[in-house]
């Protein structure tokens, strides 16, 4: 067995160890193989294929709604079709395509990061993949069979009531919302059990890489906003099919009530999504301004900060429902507090380029990208915080400009930076920066040219959501300039697929730490074997990998015949003990299965919800049947 | 007297002609107020541009500059293979950041005030004397407007337009009998909600004679897009004029064909939906048509009034506005021509 570390410490055995550890960790074969995967390699690249699947389905729904709007009185799309495609962009780039891929990375990342050899539930993080692909597939059934929701990703009562949707689309999206549900608190429990308790020694909170620590908040952030949602969803699937009064007015319900417990999720959604973004780029500045970011404290707090304000916003979004004015105020303020924590990272990252010395990768492009476009989005965010100017903007294209600057500023283009980082880490080889280059300068005019008009066509008064408009309000030509830009955005996307996969075939052979970064993930081989490092390392300082290579210590002594980790620590990531992780099991998926008949058939007949439990019960059964331990099978 | 009311809409519809040549866009933007709602607004709107603008420039210079900088640090040293910075650039750094956050700070907090400021100066526009009330009802898809006054003799309802006398306050009542809808015409003031089992209120004025549209804001369905409200703001007089003749009932048709033409109206369905006061159609799921010849458009100003656009709406409702709930009767293309007449002459 070859190695795959740079430097491993000096012990007796080491061939013996490695082949021990390929076999412990291997993935299953054929099929049930391919079903029963844990490694979060495997499980995190599903997500971010998957995810980017879902980006590239929605980027042509886009697409479509463009050509729609590019005159006025068009007829490309009916009424009806064009309110399913904006309901289903926006459902499949929130839920299925923007949350996931971050997930995806962060199931993929943070283990490397951390130092361990896979996430702490690994079943549990497969049975979450498959549950997000189970909402997928659910969503595009109901695509493909005429059933796409309609009535806004938002879903509003009474709009989305019994009365004003009948059939079964708007069931459709509240059970696809359910999947990914637990899809993302699967991954957001998997992942603060990780960093919080498999870091690897010596990684004391004080030298958690700040993409850890944004993927730490992010995981806390879905615990507490995904409960809004199921109870919203369950509000209104109850509604629809066992005829409860949450949030029916006509029944006595209210519908402002939907309202609140839905932006309560909602707006903190926003930021599940782009914290993890602002953790790309602080790794992608850190490696390429060859220095620490600077002001690590002042990042980290921000971005608890950041975390917790989250929470105390949503009203904003409901401005134009008429609310008192002193709760106006208090929303206006707390809205612009999101302004003072974003700008302290910003200041942090311009001097860390500042005084460090870039390195223009195509990953730094898209930082510098990120930042002209996020502080613009930035910008329009603190006007939409004002109430008088919200009510002006709100529900126009202005906010479609806003939060398309925050989101594919603030999330896409640090993810496409990422993808370009870390590229060569998943696959062994280089993207090529050339084509990089391009792609970056395409997708960034492509992106202006489409979004920017849109602040404008707000202001002259465009509502959101209108599936054409007359020639005299004048919206025409802006409308045509943003449907070219986002053909431009799609040669983008096109130009990115070719760079992935030339690159995989032929790009240059990577190597361990092609960008000499400080953070472990560089410490192994690209792409990383099933069990990620041979010797967990340690880190001596808040960039490992910066640490002179004679310097770089290792745990040594954990058991190779079984999926053994290190546990340690809260605070200090002291070596506490050994544990053994379960291995590759096909339960999950059964379950996952289980679970799907469960949330597709209530759906149609509530029943399902019982007899579906005890399916659950079943494939949760195979999931925990104990099994004897690793030594005493082998000696049987 | 019927040339008048034909006058007068011609005159509007010209007005609207011309707005929309002219103005190109601006019978329904923001950024032309022509209230005191809307210019306190679009005030507001300028103060912010300006200085988040500059801010944003200054940013992004601060970032563009890190592209010109060979070496590391403010001393330019060469720290290549530390991966740190000298106790001075580190201290530097550290002044000049926190001096950009607290101006941060600084910045909001003027914003803040400037917001909360120009909120509480919209609000004190509210509860004025001399002022008008008119109930706004949205129901998909068009708009129910109620003018209401405490003698409910003098009341009107009509539909998909709101005359408003320019210079004096008017208290909209905005409520909805089906899903959500939002009230908004740019040139007056921003959005407010319609809500099912909610009243919200809303004020505002017009300084200047014109037309302004306005549309639903809120996704309320099918045909969201085609839920279109004009605001016609005319001097005293002239809605005076408006008002009292929105009083009356229906003319009674003189003229034969106009005769045939309410024959048809009130021995088909429209009758179970539209109300035509002085006659016995009384329905009333949808708009009011008692002055229906007056309006500027059609299907909740989907399109212009014309008697064309009127025929085509009557015949096949669905192609006009597809998904709306208007019913689609058969009626033989005889009865047609008398119908459109009648309807037309309805001022």
């Amino acid at each position: 067995m070859t190695q795959t570390q740079d430097v491993l410490p000096n012990v007796p055995n080491q061939e013996q160890n490695i082949s021990n550890l390929e076999r412990t960790w291997r993935r299953g074969r054929g099929l049930i193989g391919w079903l029963s995967v844990t490694t979060h390699q495997a499980i995190g690249m599903r997500y971010i294929v998957t995810a980017f699947i879902m980006l590239c389905v929605g980027g042509i729904e886009a697409l479509l709604m463009r050509i729609q709007l590019a005159k006025p009185n068009n007829t490309f799309l009916s009424a009806d079709l064009y309110n399913q495609i904006f309901t289903t962009h926006g459902t499949t780039m929130m839920f299925l395509f923007a949350v996931p891929v971050m997930e995806g990375m962060a199931i993929y990342l943070v283990p490397l990061m951390c130092g361990t050899r896979n996430v702490a539930f690994p079943r549990l993080n497969a049975f979450g993949y498959w549950m997000f692909l189970g909402g997928v597939l659910f969503l595009y059934w109901g695509v493909f069979t005429g059933a796409a929701p309609d009535m806004g990703w938002f879903a509003y009562p009474p709009l989305s009531g019994p009365q004003f949707t009948p059939g079964k689309r708007t069931d459709v999206w509240a059970q696809m919302i359910t999947f990914t549900e637990f899809s993302a608190l699967c991954v957001a429990t998997e992942i603060v059990v990780t960093i919080l308790k498999m870091r690897a020694p010596g990684m004391s909170l004080n030298r958690i890489p700040l993409y850890v620590w944004s993927l730490l908040i992010q995981s806390f952030m879905v615990i507490f906003a995904m409960p809004a949602i199921v109870v919203a969803s369950s509000f209104l699937l109850s509604d629809r099919t066992i005829g409860t009064h949450f949030v029916n007015p006509s029944e006595g319900g209210d519908p402002l009530l939907y309202q609140h417990i839905f932006w309560f999720f909602g707006h903190p959604e926003v930021y599940i999504i782009f914290i993890p973004a602002l953790g790309f780029v602080s790794a992608i500045v850190s490696a390429n301004a060859r220095q620490h970011v600077f002001g690590y404290p002042a990042m980290v707090l921000s971005q608890i900060a950041n975390g917790f304000i989250a929470f105390g916003l949503w009203v904003h979004h409901m401005f134009a429902t008429g609310l008192p004015q002193i709760g106006e105020a208090f929303f206006t303020a707390s809205s612009m507090m999101i302004a003072i924590t974003s700008g302290v990272q910003i200041f942090c990252w311009i001097a860390t380029l500042w005084t460090g010395r870039p390195r223009m990768t195509t990953a730094l492009y898209f930082v510098y990208g990120f930042i002209a476009i996020f502080v613009l989005g930035g910008m329009t965010g603190v006007m939409l915080a004002s109430v008088p100017l919200d009510l002006q903007v709100h529900d126009t294209y202005f906010v479609i400009a806003h939060f398309h600057y925050v989101l594919i500023g603030g999330a896409v283009f640090p993810l496409f930076g990422a993808f370009y980082h870390w590229f060569p880490k998943m696959t062994g080889r280089m993207m090529s920066e050339r084509l990089g280059r391009w792609n970056f300068w395409v997708l960034f005019v492509g992106f202006n040219l489409t979004f920017f008009p849109m602040h404008i066509l707000g202001l002259k008064g465009m509502p959101r959501r209108v599936y054409t408009y007359p020639p005299e309000v004048g919206w025409g030509f802006i409308s045509q300039i943003a449907t070219a830009g986002a053909f431009v955005i799609a040669i983008g996307g096109v130009m990115f697929l070719i760079n992935v996969f030339r690159s995989r075939k032929s790009g240059a052979i990577a190597g361990n730490n092609p960008w000499d970064a400080d953070s472990l993930e560089w410490a192994t081989s690209s792409p990383p074997a099933n069990y990620n490092f041979e010797y967990l390392p340690a880190a001596t300082s808040r960039s490992p990998m910066w640490v002179p290579r004679e310097e770089r210590t290792f745990v040594t002594g954990l058991r190779t015949d079984r999926r053994e980790v290190l546990v340690t620590t809260l605070m200090d990531a002291e070596p506490h003990h050994r544990y053994v992780l379960p291995g590759s099991s096909i339960w999950p998926f059964i379950t996952a299965i289980a679970a799907s008949i469960t949330f597709v058939g209530s759906v149609f007949n509530p029943w399902y919800i019982i007899s579906g439990s005890i399916l659950i019960f079943v494939g949760l059964l195979g999931w925990f049947w104990p099994r004897r331990a690793a030594e005493i099978r082998d000696e049987a | 007297m019927n040339w008048v009311g034909r006058a007068a809409k011609l005159a509007l519809l010209a007005a609207l002609a011309a707005a929309v040549a002219f103005g190109a866009t601006d019978v329904q933007s923001a950024v032309n107020p022509i209230g005191p709602q809307s210019g306190k607004i679009a005030n507001l709107w300028w103060f912010f541009f300006w200085l988040l603008g500059a801010i944003y420039i200054v940013v992004m210079i601060a970032a563009l500059w890190t592209l010109t900088r060979p070496n590391r640090g403010f001393g330019q040293e060469p720290l290549e293979h530390t991966h740190q910075l000298s106790p001075e650039t580190d201290r530097r750094t550290s002044r000049v950041v926190a001096g950009a956050t607290i101006t941060t700070i600084v910045i909001l907090f003027v914003l803040i005030v400037a917001s909360v400021g120009t909120g509480k100066g919209l609000s004190e526009l509210g509860e004025q004397k001399n002022s008008l009330t008119i109930q706004v009802m949205g129901i998909q898809w068009w708009w129910q407007v109620m003018y209401q006054t405490s003698d409910s003799s003098i009341a009107v309802t009509t539909a998909n337009e709101i005359h408003i006398p320019v210079g004096r306050p008017v208290q909209l009542r905005l409520l909805s009998n089906d899903v959500i809808h939002s009230f908004w015409v740019p040139n007056l003031h921003g959005k407010t909600d319609l809500i099912p089992s909610r009243v919200n209120t809303q004020w505002i004025q017009a300084d200047k004679p014109g037309v302004y549209r306005g549309q639903c804001a809120e996704f309320c369905g099918l045909q969201h897009a085609h839920m279109i409200i004009y605001v016609v703001a005319e001097s005293p007089d002239k809605f005076k004029a408006w008002y009292d003749r929105q009083l009356q009932p229906a003319a009674a048709p003189s003229d034969p064909v106009m005769q045939r033409g309410q024959q048809v109206f009130m021995n088909n369905a429209c009758v179970y939906c539209h109300q035509i006061r002085g006659t016995d159609a009384a329905g009333q799921n949808g708009p009011d048509l008692t002055h229906f010849g007056s309006r500027l458009g059609i299907a909740a100003n989907t399109v212009p009034n014309t008697p064309g656009n009127l025929g085509g709406w009557i015949a096949d409702p669905q192609s006009t506005k597809p998904g709306n709930h208007m019913a689609t009767i058969a009626l033989n293309s005889a009865d047609m021509h008398p119908l459109i007449n009648y309807l037309e002459s309805l001022k």
